[in-house]
């Protein structure tokens, strides 16, 4: 044996288990199990890692010690959005996620692991009351893969490689899409108007090999896209699909896509009781109406509702296995495995505390302090609003006329325990305002923003 | 009865949970609130009043029906549903192979749930996250030296993403060097996880799968066959999900490389084989990682996951960006990747899985890890002979090899003495408490069984669960009935499953099947 420590983690590292399991499979070491490795293909020696802290309580302190540098947005004032944004998270949710018959659960069957299938059976339900369509999936990774995967879906459905994409994107998300799809499809963008769409640009855009109008809203600077009717009518006089990025968070109190025409409809879901987790807390969801021709070029898994030999009982199942790639290899739909099934819990449990109240609410709130910022904020002494669209939750200001630069301004705020917002290409920034974010904080932003405008 | 009541019986007397749950909507009282929120101030509401014209057109009219429940009710529902939930932590969870189903470090749990964790934005001050970049950056340079690596991308979420990220650099390189267009094929083999051949064909390769030969090994004389100039790469698994280590895997790599190819070593199967053996070592360009998987970061019911991609030099400039950067001993986020197949997942990667991963390593160190290894392949291989031993159960393929730390077996001959299919058997396992898997299709090796037992369970436990197996088997013989009327001992009896593949039947969603399904 390599190593004479008895690991909490490794119970037949036991000298004498060993022994006996050796004895028992006829081994004399553990040696004969890798005979069939060849000397060269073999480490020699030990790697070359760090000493290990055995003790827990070493291993506790060494970790801690490292996460201890950072500073968490607890402990600033934080304006940050831009993909990653500072919800809060009800305690019932940690409480149901943290459970370890839910957190430690991989892909058991509908027997033993009912609980999983009836709990996001009950998140895709949810969610689609909210976006008012019949099917969403079990989450995939992040809302730019539900993007990547919509788009490519529209591309299939239509047998067309256009996508026309009419608002401002997140350009990662962009990023991510553009090398998606590029096997398959073709990209063009239409630069928006003061925030939303250029409808005419639009209109000469879209054409025959158009499959899918992409529109995002909020777009990534927030701004709402109001002329959503006109373009889902554009899209669909000449065949294409309207594919819709959003952000589920304010359809309490906003008319979610599929009401203006949307024909799928995807985007994240972590502002729905997910922690910011330094960007790593993500799930994504892609929504259709309930049509076979849609349903069937979903890659994720769909769970669906079933009977079982006992009247009244609940079972559930997987919808169309034949449709994934667990099932066909290359010939399923794109292809699927381990993506974000707990933060589709954790929505759920968030949509189901929160109620229609809740969510109508969180909406108005989410609405009006925007709309309260972005007046502040354009009451600064040479800062301007980006453009005039009515926002969610970001909006972006120009520093073209202001005494610093936006990263200057940025650098100077944080001095005093403000992050301000996401510096911007062409002299801007962009702000966030979440209901965790009070008019009062607006104020500080605002005063703060001024005064270190003026010293310089 | 009086005492003496020890010993227990040797098979447990398992009953998983059974609340008879309703759906979540059908709980619902109009009024009742789970948590109230943040109401805007007056000074707010004033200035989206201000905003009205623009907003009224696109308020909702009808609000989302979503359930109404007291916050208690939440709980208690969401609690149900959690004990109705078989979780590793509470069963000997050998049974659903390929997995990796180990331990998860409870002390794991508790690093993680700091604010300076969860609540850190990705885009801060680089001055106020040098805490967690370093834990990146270290996490990278362990993987790196685990691999043999020159670098590391910690960015996708899973194993499936990780791939994704890997086939996209190949294209990239070959695109980078003019002969994107020429080399359209990727080879992999049909005990690779599928996803290999999947994310190949999404990225818009032709798919040539390899068979197993005789002895269940990939053939190499097929891969001689396979490759040409049209080649971009070979996407592997060694072991493969038979647990057989592929001895000519050296082979395998120079055949494509003297093709031009690219060669990318799907690592999901490394538990076996960490501080042993090294993707470097057999010429790999691309290996990945499933931190879920090889380095304990909990499944989280199907996800988030965590998958780091390995690359050898050459591969580098392709990495998905952003890279963490050590420069003069700070920690830098660096996007100026101009050959970078760019973002492939949200910032950095899966933060409190790269912290969970980083503490697993760090409590074992190499020799640790070795051990660790050593222990999954004793593990198995223990199992595998108590398993042979039971009547009707083979492994296939490589007769008399030792495995690493896997094994697919086959009830082909039970099923064709009693008619009992492995799906009958799994169901039935789950009655003891046990989970059992399948895995995945085709299903070449006949009525399958994948057990991994990693180095998480105790001798007496897989003892435990070769006896369960042993009593299942035996009862496929003697009263078969019991087993194919199973599950008897769940949550739920035995599910049909007609209405899930017809569109005109299915349900997705509760409304859904409201409107499909009128109540009188």
């Amino acid at each position: 044996m390599s190593n004479q420590v008895t690991h909490p983690y490794i119970p037949n590292s036991v000298p004498a288990v060993r022994e006996q399991m050796l004895a028992a499979v006829g081994a004399a070491d553990i040696e004969e199990f890798y005979a069939d490795i060849p000397a060269s293909l073999r480490v020699q020696g030990s790697l070359n890692l760090p000493a290990p802290f055995l003790a827990e309580a070493e291993l506790e302190r060494h970790v801690s010690s490292l996460l201890n540098k950072n500073t968490s947005t607890r402990e600033t004032l934080s304006f940050l959005g831009a993909g990653t944004y500072n919800h809060y998270v009800p305690a019932v949710v940690d409480e149901v996620i943290s459970r370890s018959e839910f957190l430690t659960a991989y892909a058991g069957e509908p027997y033993e692991d009912h609980g999983r299938f009836q709990a996001l059976f009950e998140y895709q339900s949810m969610m689609a009351e909210l976006l008012n369509m019949d099917v969403v999936n079990v989450p995939t990774y992040d809302g730019m893969q539900a993007a990547a995967t919509a788009l490519a879906m529209a591309g299939r459905i239509t047998g067309r490689r256009g996508i026309v994409l009419v608002s401002d994107a997140n350009p990662d998300a962009l990023s991510k899409v553009s090398d998606y799809v590029r096997s398959f499809m073709d990209l063009s963008i239409v630069p928006s108007i003061n925030g939303t769409a250029d409808l005419q640009a639009a209109a000469l855009a879209i054409g025959a090999d158009t499959a899918a109008l992409w529109i995002q809203t909020p777009s990534f600077h927030g701004a709402l896209e109001d002329q959503g009717e006109q373009l889902a009518r554009l899209a669909h006089d000449a065949g294409a699909l309207v594919v819709v990025g959003t952000d589920p968070i304010a359809y309490g109190a906003l008319a979610p896509p599929a009401d203006w025409g949307a024909d799928i409809v995807c985007g994240d879901i972590q502002s729905l009781g997910i922690h910011q987790w330094f960007g790593g807390g993500r799930g994504g969801f892609i929504a259709v109406h309930d049509d076979p021709t849609f349903v069937l070029e979903m890659p994720s898994r769909l769970f669906g509702l079933e009977s079982t030999d006992v009247e009244g009982e609940y079972g559930f199942g997987d919808v169309a296995w034949d449709r994934t790639s667990f099932a066909l290899r290359e010939e399923g739909k794109e292809w699927v495995g381990t993506a974000a099934a707990l933060w589709g819990i954790a929505a759920g449990v968030y949509l189901a505390s929160m109620g229609p109240t809740g969510m109508a609410e969180l909406g108005e709130t989410l609405l009006a302090r925007t709309a309260y910022a972005a007046q502040k904020l354009a009451g600064v002494d040479g800062v301007q609003l980006c453009d005039s669209a009515l926002h969610l939750r970001e909006f972006a200001i120009d520093f073209s006329n202001a005494a610093l630069s936006s990263t200057e301004a940025v650098a100077a705020l944080r001095v005093r325990g403000i992050e301000p917002g996401v510096v911007l290409p062409g002299n801007c920034l962009l702000v966030c305002v979440t209901e965790q974010i009070t008019a009062a904080d607006i104020d500080t932003l605002a005063a703060t923003l001024t005064a270190v405008l003026k010293e310089n | 009865m009086a005492l003496p009541v020890a010993p227990k019986p040797v098979l447990r007397r398992f009953h998983q949970a059974r609340w008879d749950e309703k759906i979540i909507f059908e709980l619902s009282t109009p009024g009742e609130r789970g948590i109230l929120v943040q109401q805007s101030e007056p000074a707010a509401t004033e200035a989206l009043a201000l905003r009205e014209d623009r907003l009224a057109p696109l308020r909702r009219t009808a609000a989302p029906v979503l359930p109404e429940l007291a916050q208690m009710r939440v709980v208690r529902h969401y609690l149900r549903l959690s004990q109705e939930n078989l979780g590793a932590d509470f069963n000997i969870d050998i049974g659903q192979g390929t997995c990796t189903m180990k331990y998860s470090p409870k002390i794991n749990e508790t690093l993680i749930g700091t604010p300076k964790l969860m609540d850190l934005h990705p885009l801060q001050d680089e001055a106020s996250i040098q805490g967690v970049l370093e834990i990146f950056w270290r996490m990278e340079q362990l993987l790196a030296e685990i691999s043999g690596m020159a670098r590391v991308s910690l960015q996708t979420q899973g194993g499936s993403a990780a791939i994704w990220a890997n086939i996209a650099m190949i294209r990239a390189y070959h695109e980078s060097n003019g002969d994107g267009q020429v080399r359209d094929e990727v080879i992999t083999t049909i005990f690779s996880h599928p996803s290999n051949a999947a994310c190949a064909k999404a990225a818009g390769y032709k798919v040539i799968t390899l068979m197993p030969d005789a002895d269940g090994y990939p053939d190499i004389d097929a891969l001689r066959a396979a490759v040409s100039p049209r080649t971009a790469a070979l996407m592997i698994t060694n072991p493969e999900d038979t647990g057989i280590y592929n001895a000519k895997i050296r082979e395998f790599v120079d055949i494509v490389h003297e093709a031009g190819g690219l060669a990318a070593y799907d690592q999901a199967n490394a538990n076996g084989i960490l501080g042993i053996t090294r993707a470097s070592d057999a010429g790999f360009d691309l290996c990945h990682f499933n931190l879920h998987k090889t380095f304990s970061t909990p499944h989280a019911s199907g996800g988030p996951g965590a998958g780091a991609s390995c690359v050898s030099e050459k591969l580098v400039p392709f990495l998905p960006g952003p890279t963490i950067d050590k420069v003069a001993e700070k920690f830098v986020i660096n996007r100026d990747h101009p050959q970078s197949v760019g973002v492939v997942a949200p910032f950095y990667g899966v933060a409190p899985n790269v912290v969970r991963a980083y503490a697993w390593i760090m409590a074992l160190g190499a020799d640790g890890l070795r051990q660790a290894a050593e222990t999954a392949v004793l593990n198995n291989n223990y199992l595998l002979a108590k398993v042979l031993e039971i009547p009707g159960a083979s492994a296939p393929y490589a007769e008399g090899k030792r495995r690493i730390e896997q094994v697919r077996y086959s009830w082909q001959e039970l099923f064709e003495d009693t008619g009992v299919s492995s799906e009958e058997i799994g169901i039935r396992m789950s009655d003891f408490g046990m989970h059992y898997w399948t895995s995945h299709h085709p299903y070449l090796v006949p009525q399958p069984f994948t057990l991994e037992p990693t180095e998480s369970y105790s001798k007496a436990e897989i003892d435990e669960y070769v006896a369960v197996l042993a009593h299942v088997a035996g009862e496929a013989r003697s009263n078969p009935e019991i087993v194919r009327t199973a599950p008897h001992n769940q949550t739920v009896h035995h599910i049909h499953h007609d209405d899930l593949d017809d569109p005109a039947r299915w349900a997705i969603s509760w409304r859904a099947y409201q409107r499909k399904y009128p109540s009188n």
